[in-house]
């Protein structure tokens, strides 16, 4: 499903070449559940974008759906994105202009989906959100705005999807809420997830934890 | 489609979240200012065009000194236009033992075709439209000839063989060949009745004149019909060719207007380029979050592109809309120096508004726009990653190209667009230069009051770029009403008090010779003085060295000017008082030898001659020769008689000529003038006082008519304040609510804002004085020659103007930022 080999990422900084991650290869299996743990600097953001596409590896290459996204350009990579990959952000990265039910339709509208509103309506409903849909960011909690950006995620039924701290901005009951909604969902939909976090409840969850640390995946410490 | 559908819908939100607002009221701004100018000069282009035809009393003229073929007539009518006829001769026309030359004009039932003749039934009597023409046997007489031969309306004259009544007094007449010196007064007839005056015969001095009204189109075509069939004595003048000097003057007003709406434009476009840069830093993280999503660069920035498109559409509706409003009011400011009712506007204007929007948004606001396309998707993990930069070149370089396309295309002239930039250039250079002076001397002050001072001055400096822009767009229009509204007055004034306080005030023309000794005496019992007064000779120059003028070279248009048309000579012994002569000798008093002539100095250069050249002027049919002895100049405002050319006494005194008299009647005397027109009827008395108010009245209309247009401007300075004010915001928010959680009052917060604005507004105010100082002081110094003194309104009214309005803009825009309580700010961050 995802597979990386080889992937290496360095960037000049005052202090010379900068490698954030060394040769890294992984290979993650169709509707696995995979946790990128680590100390933070250690490059799981920056592994997290190069598999999704958001960021392209200095050396090295992935393969997405069994295409190479290293090969895309920038719209390749988006048109992938487009058709098989989901996000979920620490930050939520809701559009704060738009409704909770306009922030889901978003990817919807730009698939060129007809019935973008019902769509949105229903995966609004599934996290629980039914009696929010008209209301803005701003006057949402912090778990109703990260459930807002969960159904944005999951309303395309991407094949991969990608979390990046999904439940760091949250307090511990409602990252615990968060957590399970997003593995009730992904177990529902056989949707790959790739994870990145802290917290070791959500990591146990995963099917497979792979622990990075100064750019490298450490030996051993990949679990199955 | 997808990106159609995509664009409308979030063109929607963000017209609902408000995020368009600033950038909308730019465009607007500028759209509404451009087109109320477009609207109204087009109405009063519009008019002109209509008053162009009521000069020729038709839409075209058919003119010949003989006899004109009837069968044009029927070719008109078959095309479906109105048509009249009319002949014109001089003839004396006799009553009893009176005889006097007089103009007179046969006309048929159907004349005039455009406009109206007025009539009155008693002499000075209320005049009121006429309906049709003079009766068979009837005349209508101009007021000049009643006079001249002291008859009343219902008298008979005789013309030739015939006797006819007079029924009316004809008051004006739309083909009036309005100028100083009329041949001799006006008698309407019927046009049948001419064959029983038994005057007209071969080889008289007859005019005839066939008129044609009708549709532009089919008036366009008959005349096409026409041209190849004419005689060489036959001549077309159409309204186009009666209203060159109006069509042109009327551009130059369109320019001037158009071009005052353009400082508008431009500080619109800065406010526009102001909102979009805020724009497009809200919306990197949306667009990053929508290439995450799967959006292509492509895409995003298609979306984008057709936003702008809906922009431009929407402001330019709302903006022409606005601006067929505004030019309301110019057309009222307007409608008593123009005169007469303006016609609809056409759709013309409308295509200017959607260039201006078009201007704005792709030279201002669409680099911004479009480098929010290259926003890495990246962005969504990794907030620090800078926005995209755009190069100044093509910030820069997009703004001033579309700014010049725009220009070009208002102005139509590439060297014209080279002065305008250039001013434009000089005026932002000196202006910014100024602003940035202003700004730093501030630092001064910081230490010199409480926090709220601090905090106010500090913002003012830190973000001085911008405040120098507020600075510079409030001033600039500030400046601009400044000098229309306090320096016009001051120079005007300055001007009036130049003016001697019994300079001459009424003016008399078509005074024969042997009247001359009447007129003084008269005076000297009215008002105890004696009118200065000067021979008037009716020439044309005909040759320059014996060389027929077809074959002179003039050294430039104004030469050429004076070729065309007949001068009005004069003759003297003594130098006129503002006269200075400035080459060769004046003949002296008490010259009595072979004619001599003194030319003004700069005809002279006009013409290319000088001193020692001789000219030959026709008058009358007789041509003098006489060589330019000196050379003067001539103070043109001094309110005496002048002329360009005055000849040596002698022989002139028996050319054929009229005399012009000058003299200073007191206010409270005028009443003795109506004796004056009866004692000498066919002397025309102008008053200066009332031609100067009218001046005066039309330079104030005139200047109230550009004051409006500045409004514009100070409103594009308003919105490039919020603009400015929204490109702060989410850091003034930031920074309140840190100021509140250190245990500031809101209230000193607000003071602190309060300053800030107040102080910029100060500021512009400081840079419009200084303005408007400098020019009024140049205006009057290099342009009216004038002694100038600043009011001492100018610099107070500037100041308080500026703290004003930009003071209760700025506090009330930013009161929002401040009043929000801390933790919603603080969480957001």
């Amino acid at each position: 499903m995802l597979r990386a080999a080889g992937l290496t990422k360095q960037v000049s900084s005052p202090e010379g070449i900068l490698t954030i991650l060394d040769d890294v290869s992984l290979n993650i299996a169709r509707g696995e559940s995979v946790a990128l743990v680590g100390p933070s600097g250690a490059g799981k953001t920056t592994l997290l974008a190069i598999l999704a596409g958001l960021d392209q590896p200095t050396r090295g290459r992935v393969w997405l759906c069994g295409e190479e996204l290293t090969a895309m350009d920038e719209d390749g990579r988006a048109l992938m994105r487009a058709r098989r990959v989901g996000f979920v952000f620490q930050s939520f990265h809701l559009v704060q202009s738009l409704t909770a039910l306009e922030n889901v339709m978003l990817p919807l509208e730009l698939a060129g989906e007809a019935r973008a509103a019902a769509v949105a309506r229903e995966t609004l409903a599934n996290v629980g959100l039914s009696a929010r849909v008209g209301h803005y960011p701003k006057q949402l909690s912090g778990g109703e705005q990260q459930r807002v950006a969960i159904a944005r995620a999951f309303v395309m039924r991407p094949e991969v999807l990608f979390a990046d701290e999904p439940t760091g901005n949250l307090d511990s009951a409602t990252g615990d809420r968060i957590g399970r909604l997003l593995f009730d969902l992904n177990a529902e939909s056989k949707t790959t997830l790739v994870l990145v976090t802290h917290e070791r409840d959500l990591a146990a969850r995963c099917d497979r934890t792979i622990s990075i640390d100064a750019g490298r995946v450490e030996a051993g410490r990949e679990v199955a | 489609m997808k990106v159609l559908g995509f664009a409308l819908r979030a063109f929607r939100r963000d017209l609902r979240a408000g995020e368009l607002s600033i950038l909308l009221a730019a465009i607007i701004v500028a759209v509404t200012a451009m087109t109320a100018v477009g609207f109204f000069t087009d109405r009063v282009g519009g008019a002109m065009k209509d008053q162009a035809s009521q000069v020729l009393a038709a839409d075209l003229v058919l003119r010949s000194a003989g006899p004109i073929s009837p069968g044009y007539l029927q070719d008109a009518k078959d095309l479906g236009l109105e048509t009249a006829e009319t002949l014109a001769f001089p003839t004396v026309v006799v009553s009893g033992e009176q005889t006097t030359l007089a103009a007179i004009d046969a006309v048929s039932a159907t004349y005039p075709l455009r406009g109206q003749l007025t009539v009155a039934d008693t002499l000075f009597g209320n005049g009121r439209p006429a309906t049709g023409t003079p009766a068979p046997g009837e005349a209508w007489a101009e007021p000049g000839l009643l006079g001249r031969l002291g008859l009343e309306v219902g008298a008979s004259v005789s013309v030739g063989e015939r006797s006819l009544r007079i029924t009316r007094v004809l008051q004006y007449k739309p083909d009036q060949n309005i100028g100083f010196v009329n041949l001799a007064p006006g008698l309407m007839v019927n046009l049948d009745d001419v064959p029983s005056f038994g005057v007209v015969k071969p080889g008289s001095r007859v005019t005839y004149n066939q008129m044609y009204a009708g549709s532009d189109a089919t008036i366009a075509e008959f005349r096409e019909q026409l041209t190849p069939r004419l005689r060489p004595d036959e001549s077309l003048r159409g309204r186009e060719d009666a209203g060159d000097q109006i069509n042109a003057a009327i551009d130059r007003a369109q320019r001037f207007l158009t071009l005052a709406s353009l400082v508008t434009v431009i500080l619109a476009a800065v406010a526009a380029a102001m909102a979009a840069r805020r724009y497009a830093l809200r919306h990197l993280d949306n667009v990053a979050l929508l290439k995450t999503l799967g959006a292509t660069q492509s895409f995003v920035i298609a979306v984008t592109v057709t936003e702008l498109v809906f922009v431009i559409a929407l402001t330019s509706v709302v903006g022409v809309l606005l601006g067929y409003g505004a030019q309301y009011g110019l057309a009222v400011i307007a409608a008593e120096f123009v005169g007469f009712v303006l016609p609809p506007a056409s759709g013309q204007p409308f295509l200017l508004g959607v260039l201006t929007a078009a201007t704005v948004v792709v030279g201002f606001a669409l680099p911004h726009l479009l480098s929010v396309g290259t926003t890495p998707p990246l962005r969504v993990l990794r907030k620090d990653l800078p926005p995209p930069r755009l190069s100044a070149a093509i910030t820069y370089g997009v703004a001033l190209a579309a700014i010049g396309a725009l220009v070009l295309a208002i102005v139509r002239d590439p060297l014209l667009l080279g002065l305008i930039a250039g001013g434009v250039v000089g005026t932002a250079v000196v202006s910014f230069g100024l602003g940035w002076l202003l700004v730093r001397s501030l630092s001064r002050f910081r230490g010199a009051a409480g926090i709220a001072w601090r905090y106010g001055l500090a913002n003012i400096a830190r973000r001085g770029g911008e405040s120098v822009v507020q600075i510079v767009a409030f001033g600039l229009s500030l400046m601009v009403l400044l000098l229309l509204g306090v320096v016009r007055n001051d120079i005007l004034k300055t001007w009036e008090q130049t003016l001697p306080a019994n300079a001459p005030n009424q003016f008399m023309i078509n005074i024969e010779p042997d009247q001359i000794a009447g007129l003084k005496a008269f005076f000297r019992e009215e008002v105890g003085q004696e009118p200065v007064s000067l021979p008037l000779i009716r020439g044309r120059l005909t040759a320059v060295n014996g060389k027929p003028i077809k074959e002179v070279k003039v050294a430039n248009a104004q030469g050429a000017a004076f070729l065309q048309r007949e001068a009005n000579l004069t003759w003297t012994d003594t130098l006129p008082a503002s006269n200075v002569v400035t080459a060769g000798e004046w003949w002296g008093a008490g010259y009595a030898g072979p004619l001599q002539l003194s030319l003004d100095a700069e005809l002279a250069t006009n013409l290319g001659v000088k001193v020692g050249d001789s000219l030959t002027f026709n008058v009358a049919g007789e041509d003098i020769d006489a060589p330019i002895t000196s050379l003067r100049t001539i103070e043109w405002d001094s309110f005496q008689p002048n002329f360009y050319v005055v000849l040596s006494p002698g022989v002139s005194a028996d050319l054929p000529q009229t005399y012009l008299a000058s003299v200073y009647v007191p206010r409270d005397r005028v009443e003795m003038l109506s004796r004056l027109v009866r004692q000498f009827p066919g002397v025309t008395v102008l008053d200066l006082e009332v031609i100067l108010s009218q001046v005066r009245s039309v330079i104030d209309k005139a200047s109230m008519a550009v004051q409006y247009v500045f409004l514009f401007t100070l409103l594009a300075g308003v919105v490039v304040l919020l603009a400015a004010i929204q490109l702060t915001r989410d850091e003034r928010r930031f920074e309140s609510a840190i100021l509140h959680t250190l245990g500031a009052a809101r209230r000193k917060i607000l003071q602190g804002v309060a300053v800030e604005f107040v102080t910029l507004g100060s500021l512009a105010g400081v840079l419009a004085a200084v303005g408007a100082t400098l020019l009024g002081w140049g205006l009057a110094t290099f342009a009216f020659k004038l002694e100038y003194t600043v009011s001492a309104l100018l610099w107070p009214l500037g100041l308080a103007t500026g703290a004003l309005i930009v003071g209760v803009t700025g506090t009330l825009a930013t009161r929002k930022a401040v009043n929000e309580p801390p933790v919603a700010v603080l969480r957001d961050r």
